[in-house]
């Protein structure tokens, strides 16, 4: 794919098939870049710090602390405990959502209907990561670890009077977006399986996870 | 007054501006708060009793519900898809939920430092460590601690997403939150993460439970739309055996 192009200091470069579960540890100064390679996918990411679980990615932290609720190229993500744990450092999708948090079996039959509940959904991969992922076994995590997350790719307008509005993705084939780590991180990423909302487009499709050294390495 | 519970007060007490609570509050029971002075902020987070790892959950919460604040008509709802806590009056009308608990840096920054050494019991204390002082108590703690909502405070967004603090006069207003689940409630009455006045003087709030009415064909929480319906229904699951008693 074009995602590769100009991309030097390579560590890793995955694909996570559609709605599936992912996990990797990604070193302070290290970019992390998520790719959407079809275009409107939807991608629940969460990030851990490596050296303390109990600190991680918080949603409010973030807001409250950039007073701003859309995530974009430059936004600092702050933890729970108030650190910088990582940047946007590059994005040409424009716009991320950080207050949809993941869906689940529990809250499909809230937001849909009850027969809704086995179909498969973001925090099933969560579950399934953290009872079964080496990453995930090696520093302890488990659901109390699990806070709210980023969604990479998704629009979730906020107008003025308050109202939350889940909207067609404005990302498209080959966009993506790229953090570099702030400090030593586990990320745990769930490519949304959602077929009940315009999140994924009705269509969950795979994703590319790129790790690449930073320029000072 | 009283068109949720039965407006016989089964205890009352004081939270003090700053100052935080914890408690288990039954499932049928109305916890009222009342401000008592201008400028309140009571930051809430609660998990289910009986499962402590079932906690109030903001995404859920707002994107069942299609909105950012919550106010009358509007659940608190846990990350199993129950009602926690339904909103059945607010005089304030908008309760941020995506500021997080103001911490021991915003409220340095914003008003100075006291330690108890300084003030007594008037020390400056932040809502994040206080709740965790109230959660550490029931053996949870940072990793627990998720969003919270910010009762009496209002935080907005314009079109472009830059958030802004709006103040407003909170003296005598009145939230009663009906509890739909049996909850540990975890309060701290200190400033909101964003609040910008120029001295820390968190007003003081008066807490007062009821008991509930039962709910009525039509109510005003659970009918606001089909997803409240839903997740009503799956709390009538989880106490099935209740309905037969």
């Amino acid at each position: 794919m074009t995602a590769l192009t100009n991309l030097s200091n390579l560590v890793l470069s995955e694909v996570c098939p559609a709605g599936e579960a992912w996990m990797c540890e990604v070193k302070k100064g290290q970019y992390f870049r998520i790719v959407d390679l079809e275009g409107n996918q939807a991608v629940d990411t969460l990030f851990i710090s490596a050296s303390n679980p109990e600190e991680r990615y918080s949603a409010t932290d973030t807001l409250a602390i950039n007073q701003q609720i859309y995530l974009e190229k430059g936004t600092a993500l702050y933890t729970n405990f108030g650190n910088k744990i990582a940047t946007i450092h590059d994005d040409n999708c424009g716009r991320h959502d950080t207050l949809g948090g993941a869906c689940s079996c529990e809250s499909n039959t809230v937001r849909y209907a009850h027969d809704k509940y086995p179909m498969h959904s973001c925090r099933n991969n969560y579950m399934t990561a953290l009872s079964q992922h080496p990453i995930a076994k090696k520093h302890g995590l488990n659901v109390r670890h699990i806070g709210p997350n980023i969604n990479f790719f998704m629009n979730v307008p906020v107008t003025s009077d308050g109202h939350l509005k889940f909207d067609d993705g404005i990302s498209a084939p080959g966009k993506y977006v790229e953090i570099q780590a702030e400090m030593d991180l586990i990320v745990l990423i769930s490519n949304c399986p959602q077929l009940n909302n315009p999140c994924n487009a009705y269509n969950p499709t795979k994703i590319q996870l790129i790790i690449r050294e930073g320029e000072e390495a | 007054m009283g068109d949720y519970h039965n407006n016989q007060v089964l205890w009352t007490e004081i939270l003090p501006g700053g100052h935080h609570w914890s408690g288990r509050i039954q499932k049928g029971a109305v916890l009222q708060l009342k401000s008592l002075g201008e400028h309140a902020n009571v930051s809430l987070f609660c998990v289910n009793s009986d499962n402590k790892l079932e906690r109030y959950n903001m995404p859920d919460t707002l994107k069942a519900q299609h909105t950012a604040y919550l106010t009358t008509g509007n659940i608190l709802a846990s990350d199993l898809g129950h009602a926690m806590v339904s909103i059945v009056k607010d005089d304030h009308g908008w309760n941020d939920t995506f500021c997080a608990p103001g911490t021991v840096q915003q409220i340095e920054q914003q008003f100075g430092r006291k330690s108890f050494q300084d003030a007594r019991n008037d020390m400056y204390r932040s809502a994040r460590e206080s709740l965790l002082i109230e959660m550490t108590k029931f053996g949870l703690g940072t990793q627990d601690l998720s969003a919270t909502v910010n009762l009496f405070s209002k935080v907005a967004p314009d079109d472009n997403g830059n958030l802004s603090y709006v103040k407003s006069d909170n003296t005598n207003q009145v939230i009663e939150l009906r509890f739909e689940m049996d909850c540990l409630v975890f309060l701290s009455a200190a400033p909101h993460a964003l609040d910008n006045g120029s001295e820390y003087a968190p007003a003081d709030v008066q807490l007062s439970l009821f008991k509930a009415l039962p709910l009525g064909n039509s109510d005003v929480c659970r009918d606001s739309c089909p997803q409240n319906q839903r997740a009503f229904q799956n709390n009538a699951r989880y106490y099935a055996l209740n309905l037969t008693a």
